[in-house]
């Protein structure tokens, strides 16, 4: 198997490890976030390396070179490929911006330890190519929202409930597909546990309780590190697409088809900023699935680069209003807040990335949403218009919210709420990014293009799939 | 390619290129924490539109030269994977040469007078940054050779719309009657997306030289059968009622003139108001195919006109009367499309374009001309018409109800229902948690607020 110069993708997961235990150890905040910041970025090269070293090699997949991993548990489970060599640099710039532009206020409450962690098991689920090793690795992966939310007093209850479903689930239907052997397709029995736990993974209506819960209770850092990398989505990729039958694909779209109307209306209506942003996010995944479930070239494309665009932008709008809550504290969407005057920047900023994830041309989600709405209307001709409608609630909600926060009045303040430099970095580097990808997009759908050839490739052909016709179309 | 060509392939690029260029520098530097000064703003602005203008004029006078009626300037493909690709083209002909002129002429004009107009207001930079987003919006739109092109400016105008009518940020009717906007906006975009959809499953094709043939404006045909050209049609005719403010949605136009008087000259009064009827007017060989449609267009503008003719009578500002009096003759232009006299439609766009604007930046100053106009009739001239019935009158003032109308029976009832739907789940969540602290329930609902 074709080998990276380096051992990157292993040096992306150990050096946030390594970081998470011995920030645990240190006792001053500041110190902490030093070495937090510090780690992730390392990490953050490491991925961007990989990925540049990755499109040289031209393969379609590649391993690390010295497979530590091999000699640890005797497998080399970890490669990069067309979907995540983008994705992982994506994902790591998100830690590091979060990390980056949490104020000094709030770094006695945000545990930078349980975040290096969460970085690191991050990285290892977007990386990992065995089937068991994904699913460990998500199971993983929900202890450190869970003692997050202990730890602030907050009832686990809806958050246990559902991850106990969904880690159940997913053992239980890999199990079965584990007995069932070398079947190109996969039985009822481990189908139907699969496409559950994703489900509830990625917050498809609805399952979706334990991810607006997890938003109003746990800090908004840790909910959107633990939601917006979409490692759900990563998971149906590796464990659902490539041998479910038709049908559960087909009740996979429609589902997440109808979610996505779901949310974008809640989010209109939503009064609470976090469940707000909770139902933005909920509405544009379920988009990705929706093109995933398409399992056509042009539908899978689309969802992948939605995909992006929620990694970068969606979660840019988050940061957004998380750097909002670190001045003004938890607040709602019940009155207008003008707050334009004191923080231009971060207005700006919500604005760019709050319409560059609804697709607003110009922005990184511009061309996504396009070929996305475009794939799936050539599979689904009736119920594709309903992403149409998706979309249009998801920029209604946008704009309302824009303008409630920082519009509308004037705010008085007695202190300076201006944006830190490290903020203002923060902003630079996703609006650079965002707008970046809208006006040069063809790097980004040109690797999307390739994943989804990989993904549909993987697949049995099944009759009993939609599959679109793409070839009588000549563009859309 | 020819030398020629080559050209009109590079002023034709130039025209699109110069306001984008603009908004990037202008964004750039304000999005960096250097918000240039006032006076480089209006020359980078006016920069832009002079170039654009004079690149424009020039591709003009080559199709006049040589006796062109149709140049396309091709960009490429702006993505291109297996089965798919996103072409960028832009087409000049005998109806996207004159908008974009008026577009340039406008802007220009209407620039100039906000240089002086915004002098020191706060909101300085971010007026002239969507402004430039607005003009470059407006181009592209008038020279989109396929549709997708169409849509991007299409989405650029509403948004700059959007937030210069939002403009005046210390108050909450601005950002309001903005949002109101916004979603009529998006109702409209999402109906002209809808419809491009339909064109590619339909037809294949994007490209309006595919579509409508490759016959320069107005001779094109319609490949669509009937009741496609009807269903795409429909959906354009519901796209420009949406940004033309036709009924039912004429209720956000008075509510867009919160915004700046410059703006609201010329988005309300020339250019954005009438990119409906420019829409209905690019895609008119759709109307020969299929006469359902055509008697669709025509009853919707006759309706709008007469609805604008009662409302304008009782406006107590004179920026709403000025919106509802345009109104009037946008609704004549749908007519006249409609009824298939396309360069009369297109000549009454032009006039009444210069005609509105001069109207609009002259409201600030209406006072003077009344006091002059009544010194020299020595009396107060009447304000309301006399014999008018009372139902007719409240009709009118309450502008055909049709906001009340929208907000009742469509938007209202979605937003409940989203509200119940919220209700349930926090009372679901709640029951799951068993002892979890239950967020406050909702008041208000400010979608609604007015």
């Amino acid at each position: 198997m074709p080998e990276l110069h380096l051992p990157l993708i292993e040096a992306a997961i150990l050096f946030p490890l390594i970081a998470a235990l011995i920030v645990s150890q240190v006792k001053r905040p500041d110190v902490a976030r030093r070495w937090s910041l510090i780690a992730s970025c390392l990490a953050l090269a490491c991925t961007t390396f990989a990925w540049q070293d990755f499109l040289g090699l031209g393969v379609p997949i590649a391993h690390d070179h010295w497979n530590l991993t091999e000699r640890l548990i005797g497998q080399d489970i970890f490669a990069i490929d067309y979907l995540t060599a983008p994705l992982l640099p994506s994902v790591s710039l998100l830690f590091v911006l979060t990390i980056l532009s949490t104020l000094r206020t709030k770094i006695r409450r945000f545990s930078f330890a349980w975040t290096l962690l969460a970085m690191s098991l991050t990285q290892a689920t977007l990386c990992c190519q065995d089937s068991w090793g994904i699913i460990s690795l998500l199971a993983l992966s929900t202890v450190p929202p869970y003692f997050e939310l202990k730890s602030r007093g907050k009832s686990t209850r809806i958050y246990v409930i559902h991850m106990a479903a969904f880690v159940g689930l997913m053992v239980f239907g890999q199990a079965c597909r584990s007995f069932e052997g070398n079947q190109t397709q996969a039985s009822l029995c481990s189908s139907v546990p699969l496409l559950m736990a994703a489900l509830i993974r990625c917050g498809v209506a609805p399952v979706h309780v334990w991810l607006t819960d997890l938003y109003e209770n746990a800090t908004f850092g840790t909910a959107l590190l633990y939601t917006t990398p979409l490692c759900g989505a990563y998971a149906i990729v590796h464990l659902v697409l490539p041998s479910a039958p038709g049908w559960v694909l087909q009740w996979l779209g429609l589902l997440s088809l109808i979610t996505a109307v779901y949310a974008a209306g809640m989010a209109m209506v939503q009064k609470d900023v976090r469940r707000f942003f909770s139902y933005l996010f909920l509405s544009q995944s379920s988009l990705v699935l929706v093109g995933l479930e398409s399992v056509s070239q042009v539908g899978l494309t689309g969802g992948l680069c939605v995909w992006a665009s929620v990694v970068l932008a969606l979660s840019g709008c988050g940061l957004t209003l998380r750097a909002l809550e670190s001045r003004f504290g938890h607040f709602e969407l019940r009155q207008y807040r003008g707050l334009y005057e004191h923080v231009p920047s971060l207005a700006v900023c919500f604005l760019l990335t709050g319409l560059g994830s609804v697709g607003f041309p110009g922005t990184i989600g511009f061309v996504g949403t396009e070929i996305l709405i475009d794939g799936v209307v050539g599979t689904y001709p009736h119920v594709g218009m309903l992403l149409i409608m998706a979309a249009a609630l998801n920029g209604i909600a946008i704009m309302r919210a824009y303008f409630l926060l920082f519009t509308g009045t004037r705010h008085v303040s007695s202190v300076s709420l201006r944006v830190s430099l490290p903020e203002r970095l923060s902003v630079l580097t996703l609006a650079a990014l965002i707008l970046g990808g809208g006006f040069v997009p063809q790097p980004g759908i040109h690797m999307s293009s390739n994943a989804a050839e990989e993904i549909i490739s993987a697949r049995p052909h099944d009759p009993s799939t939609h599959q679109v016709d793409d070839t009588g179309h000549e563009s859309a | 390619m020819t030398l020629l060509e080559y050209f009109t392939s590079r002023l034709g690029m130039t025209v699109v290129a110069a306001p984008a260029v603009a908004v990037l520098g202008l964004g750039g530097l304000s999005l960096v924490g250097w918000p240039p000064s006032e006076r480089i703003i209006s020359r980078v602005i006016q920069s832009a539109v002079i170039l654009g203008l004079i690149s424009a004029l020039a591709v003009l006078g080559v199709m006049l030269g040589f006796g062109l009626t149709h140049v396309p300037v091709e960009v490429g493909d702006w993505v291109h994977i297996p089965h798919y690709h996103f072409h960028i083209k832009f087409l000049y002909d005998r109806l996207s040469v004159p908008f974009v002129i008026l577009t340039f002429l406008l802007c220009g004009t209407v620039g100039a007078f906000a240089a002086r107009y915004m002098h020191r207001e706060p909101g300085f930079t971010r007026f002239h940054l969507c402004y430039a987003i607005f003009v470059l919006g407006m181009v592209v739109t008038s020279l989109a050779g396929t549709i997708e092109t169409l849509f991007m400016g299409w989405e650029l105008v509403g948004l700059s719309s959007a937030l210069l009518v939002a403009f005046f940020h210390e108050r909450a009717a601005p950002p309001r009657n903005g949002l109101r906007v916004w979603i009529v906006y998006r109702v409209s975009d999402a109906a002209l997306l809808l419809a491009a959809i339909a064109m590619h499953h339909l037809h294949g094709h994007g490209d309006f030289d595919e579509l409508l043939g490759a016959n320069s404006w107005p001779d094109g045909v319609s490949h669509l059968t009937d009741w496609q050209t009807l269903v795409v049609g429909g959906l354009l005719l519901l796209a420009a009622a949406g940004k033309s403010a036709l009924v039912p949605f004429s209720s956000w136009l008075p509510r867009a003139m919160e915004g700046p008087t410059p703006s609201s000259a010329v988005f309300y009064g020339a250019l954005s108001v009438h990119l409906g009827a420019f829409l209905l007017l690019r895609f008119s060989p759709l109307l020969d195919a299929s006469p359902l449609l055509r008697v669709a267009v025509v009853s919707v503008g006759l309706v709008t006109a007469v609805f604008a003719a009662i409302a304008v009578r009782v406006q107590t500002d004179i920026k709403s009367d000025l919106s509802f009096a345009s109104l009037i003759q946008v609704a004549l232009i749908v007519v006249e499309i409609g009824l298939g006299l396309r360069y009369l439609a297109l000549v009454h766009i032009l006039g009444h374009g210069c005609f509105r604007t001069l109207q609009f930046l002259r409201a600030p100053s209406l006072l003077q001309d009344y006091r002059t106009l009544e010194n020299a009739l020595g009396e107060k001239p009447a304000t309301r018409p006399a014999g008018a019935r009372d139902w007719i009158y409240r009709f009118a003032l309450e502008r055909g109800y049709l906001d009340a109308i929208l907000t009742e029976y469509i938007a209202r009832p979605v937003v409940r229902l989203f509200e119940a739907c919220d209700r349930w789940e926090r009372a679901y969540g709640r029951w799951l948690s068993k002892g979890g602290q239950p967020p406050s329930q909702p008041e208000s609902n400010s979608l609604l607020e007015d």
